[in-house]
């Protein structure tokens, strides 16, 4: 036992929730078991959104339509994270990026891997690398990161309106 | 349902490890307990504060520098008997939250009597602290208050 005199004290606080992901969640996270990315698409607008809504966000309508998206996209936008911080996963550096997918009006934040982190770029084209099949599981962790292409960079303009 | 159609549920824990500093009037308080001592801190007009605070709640000036020892025992002053203790309770039983003020102090201190049964609850009733096996300089150091004729 310790004789300093107490300055510090750690008091941690905890919520413990049940979560219920609801038909269009639990629909979007079955999809990612069998390694598809599934979006919903707003009867409305025509927008596909990914992860799926059950209600579109601009217009309040269901969304009933079930999309199938591809497994490529186009980096909108990224963070690289630098900073160790409490409760951390993943070793510093690494990107944290949107990814507008082929045939999603708007981007999914993931991870980007299998690259040198100071190489991240907007509209820098990317595809999912899954889990080991026998890994796989209702979660977007499913898909470990999204890894370049390849193909040459995406021009701002085939991807501005979805930022 | 089909398998496709059930959904998902899951456990979701949302917690923040604060980590605070104390002090130095509170840090005083917990070193007591870890210490197995109970002070309280006196302010300006003389009331004993337990647990202290830095202003005095009345008038909001200073408190003084003079600490004193209070306990280990005290009277209940309102009780709440807690049927199904939680995990975060720290107790494996019912028991009651209590406000006791210890002798030698003006104010009340809020913690757990373990007495068994809510029978044996009643405001103005004697406790006596029951320390924590293990001391690390929190208000947990106090395991709980026990009725005095059990101590």
């Amino acid at each position: 036992m310790s004789d300093k005199p107490i300055t510090r004290i750690v008091t941690p606080i905890s919520l413990q929730y049940t979560v219920n992901a609801g038909t269009t969640t639990s629909a979007f996270l079955k999809a990612l078991m069998q390694k598809r990315i599934v979006g919903r698409r707003c009867p409305v607008t025509g927008k596909v959104y990914v992860p799926p809504k059950g209600a579109s966000p601009t217009h309040g309508v269901a969304m009933t339509e079930e999309v199938e998206v591809s497994q490529v996209g186009t980096v909108t936008n990224f963070a690289i994270v630098n900073i160790p911080f409490e409760g951390q996963k993943l070793t510093p550096p690494y990107v944290g990026a949107s990814v507008l997918l082929d045939g999603a009006d708007v981007p999914l934040f993931h991870l980007l891997g299998g690259f040198p982190a100071s190489e991240a770029r907007m509209g820098m084209r990317v595809r999912a690398v899954w889990v080991p099949d026998e890994e796989l599981a209702p979660t977007l962790a499913s898909i470990a990161y999204f890894e370049p292409t390849g193909e040459p960079d995406a021009a701002f303009e085939t991807y501005q309106e979805h930022l | 349902m089909a398998a496709e159609d059930e959904l998902l549920v899951a456990p979701y824990t949302l917690e923040y490890a604060y980590k605070r500093s104390t002090g130095p009037v509170i840090g005083r308080f917990l070193t007591g307990l870890r210490d197995g001592r109970i002070e309280g801190v006196k302010t300006q007009a003389g009331r004993v504060l337990v647990p202290p605070q830095e202003y005095d709640p009345e008038t909001g000036e200073d408190v003084s520098d003079d600490f004193v020892e209070v306990g280990p025992g005290g009277v209940v002053t309102t009780w709440t008997w807690v049927y199904e203790p939680r995990e975060k309770h720290g107790m494996d039983r019912p028991f009651a939250f209590a406000l006791i003020r210890l002798d030698g102090a003006d104010t009340a201190l809020l913690h757990r009597v373990d007495a068994g049964d809510p029978d044996r609850m009643r405001t103005g009733m004697r406790v006596t602290v029951r320390w924590a096996e293990e001391r690390t300089g929190m208000i947990h150091d106090i395991a709980a208050f026990v009725p005095e004729e059990a101590s």
